[in-house]
């Protein structure tokens, strides 16, 4: 009797995370409608977002967020994924314990910071840096690709970490036992070894980089404006929809759950893959 | 025993491991001799894989440990060397292709079974593609996986069996023609079919490289080994000729040992 009452509880915990993935998607899906039907395709082309008199109807696209979103989840993997790979690196094959120990800790602290710390300190501090070195307005795109970065390195860097600690003792020092310097090892045994863990943690920071909110809403700009130079300040999808739900009514509403349907999207790609990525190296 | 014949030497070698009060070997004086099987035999924790580890140095890669006496090794232009005065990157890197280390577990590279076989040719600075070839071959065909193999150098070498990815090992440390080969037990994770074709192997690379195995298993001492060294607490307890030891050895512990009274 108990068992057969836990067992159907369980499969209802376990059913109910797929039905709100299916009913979010549909949500979107639904509200959307009335954007897709009015825009189709050319709403991924459209550089205008200007509601129309009385709040009626109005040409709305995409375009500008959307770049935005993608420009500065690029810009921020270009800037972390090395960054990431030297951290683990050092503290798992150069680093002795006493120090690895201690920068362990702190990166796996600072990837548990709120990111609308990073957003202020990014505006406050960082952003003038930012525009003394590269000119600009400070905010923009830079600067928001750049505080991105500096918010997924320890997540990248902790998930790499990890899975560069289970490349065999017995592995690297055969290496070693072959003749093979430090350098050696790590580029032809640790990385080959830890490459699924590597691309995992590649992927998980590109959809959180994708999805960040708070801190790109303090220092993209907030403005829809297309990027000309990479200071440009612009606009993204998560920001773009934080900024304007509030006021918008009828298409424009529309149009922002079918701007939200395309983050969504995008996103569950780029974290299936990876999940998909992992149990087939786990089935092989 | 003559002096010209060895390969390597531990003169009152000693070794403690980072953080240990006491040393886990305690004054070993142990020769090697060229092209021999000299077995190392003794109950767990008695450092006969320690004092494997020592002679080609790979506790290094760990800090901490310390050293005491010599270990010499003997080159083929007649110069020998204490491998305990070696500090540099370098040096180490010199002297692991000439005393190369088979494991107890098979630890093929993730990459194409060519590769592995020429992973130490090319850290050893050889470029030329047909000269690869030719030593790949040569040493696939010297651990006797040739035939297996030759038609699939390019697929991954970790989709090959245990006892394979074994032999694939020796293959590789063979190709960088070694003086001598350590073997750290290195059938214990495989079948007993496998274990045959490995004992095979090492009786017949034996005229090529010198060869020191550490072995769980007394009948494979006894069966492939020329020399065999008893450990016992971290001392050499007896050192001689392998019938010796296992018809008629010295030590009241030795004989304890062999016919199974503890261990």
């Amino acid at each position: 009797m108990g068992g057969k009452l836990f067992r159907n509880f369980s499969f209802f915990s376990a059913t109910l995370s797929f039905f709100i993935l299916v009913g979010i998607f549909a949500i979107l899906f639904h509200y959307a409608q009335e954007s897709m039907h009015t825009f189709g395709f050319d709403f991924l082309w459209t550089e205008q977002w200007e509601p129309g008199e009385d709040d009626e109807g109005g040409i709305f696209g995409g375009y500008i967020p959307i770049v935005g979103t993608l420009l500065s989840t690029i810009i921020a993997m270009v800037i972390a994924t090395p960054l990431a790979m030297g951290i683990a690196i050092f503290l798992t094959e150069i680093a002795s314990v006493t120090v690895a120990k201690p920068v362990s800790i702190a990166i796996e602290l600072l990837a548990a910071i709120p990111s609308i710390i990073y957003g202020m300190w990014g505006l406050f501090y960082f952003a003038p840096v930012v525009q003394s070195i590269f000119g600009g307005n400070g905010v923009g795109l830079l600067t928001a690709g750049i505080v991105l970065a500096i918010m997924i390195v320890p997540f990248m860097a902790a998930i790499t970490r990890d899975s560069m600690n289970t490349t065999p003792s017995v592995l690297k020092e055969s290496a070693y036992a072959m003749g093979a310097t430090k350098f050696e090892v790590i580029k032809d045994v640790i990385m080959p070894y830890s490459k699924g863990g590597i691309i995992g943690s590649i992927i998980l920071a590109l959809g959180r980089a994708l999805g960040e909110t708070m801190a790109v809403a303090f220092l993209i700009g907030s403005v829809m404006h297309t990027v000309g130079k990479v200071t440009d300040p612009t606009t993204s999808i998560p920001v773009l929809l934080a900024n304007n739900f509030a006021e918008a009514e009828d298409l424009e509403m529309s149009s922002m759950y079918f701007l939200a349907l395309i983050l969504f999207v995008v996103s569950f790609i780029i974290i299936s893959s990876a999940k998909f990525y992992f149990l087939g190296r786990k089935v092989k | 025993m003559t002096k010209n014949n060895l390969v390597m030497e531990l003169k009152n070698f000693s070794f403690t491991y980072a953080g240990a009060t006491k040393p886990s070997l305690k004054k070993i004086n142990l020769p090697i001799e060229e092209n021999k099987i000299t077995a190392m035999i003794g109950p767990s924790g008695c450092g006969k894989s320690t004092l494997l580890r020592s002679m080609n140095r790979i506790h290094d890669l760990y800090p901490g440990n310390s050293y005491e006496g010599k270990i010499n090794l003997y080159r083929a232009d007649g110069s020998k060397q204490n491998i305990l005065d070696l500090k540099k990157e370098n040096d180490f890197i010199r002297l692991r292709q000439e005393v190369g280390m088979i494991f107890q577990k098979p630890t093929p590279f993730p990459m194409s079974i060519f590769d592995n076989v020429a992973y130490g040719l090319r850290l050893a600075g050889i470029k030329n593609r047909s000269e690869l070839e030719g030593r790949v071959e040569k040493a696939l065909k010297g651990a006797a996986i040739w035939d297996e193999t030759k038609e699939r150098l390019g697929e991954s070498a970790l989709g090959m069996s245990g006892g394979q990815q074994q032999r694939l090992c020796i293959a590789r440390a063979v190709a960088l023609k070694p003086r001598v080969l350590l073997f750290d037990e290195p059938t214990s994770a495989l079948d007993p079919i496998s274990t045959g074709a490995i004992e095979e192997l090492i009786a017949e690379i034996k005229s090529e490289v010198s060869v020191v195995i550490v072995t769980h298993n007394m009948q494979q001492a006894s069966r492939l080994s020329d020399y065999t060294a008893f450990m016992y607490l971290g001392d050499l307890a007896e050192f001689d000729k392998t019938e010796k030891i296992f018809l008629n050895p010295k030590e009241k512990l030795t004989e304890d040992y062999i016919t199974g009274r503890f261990g």
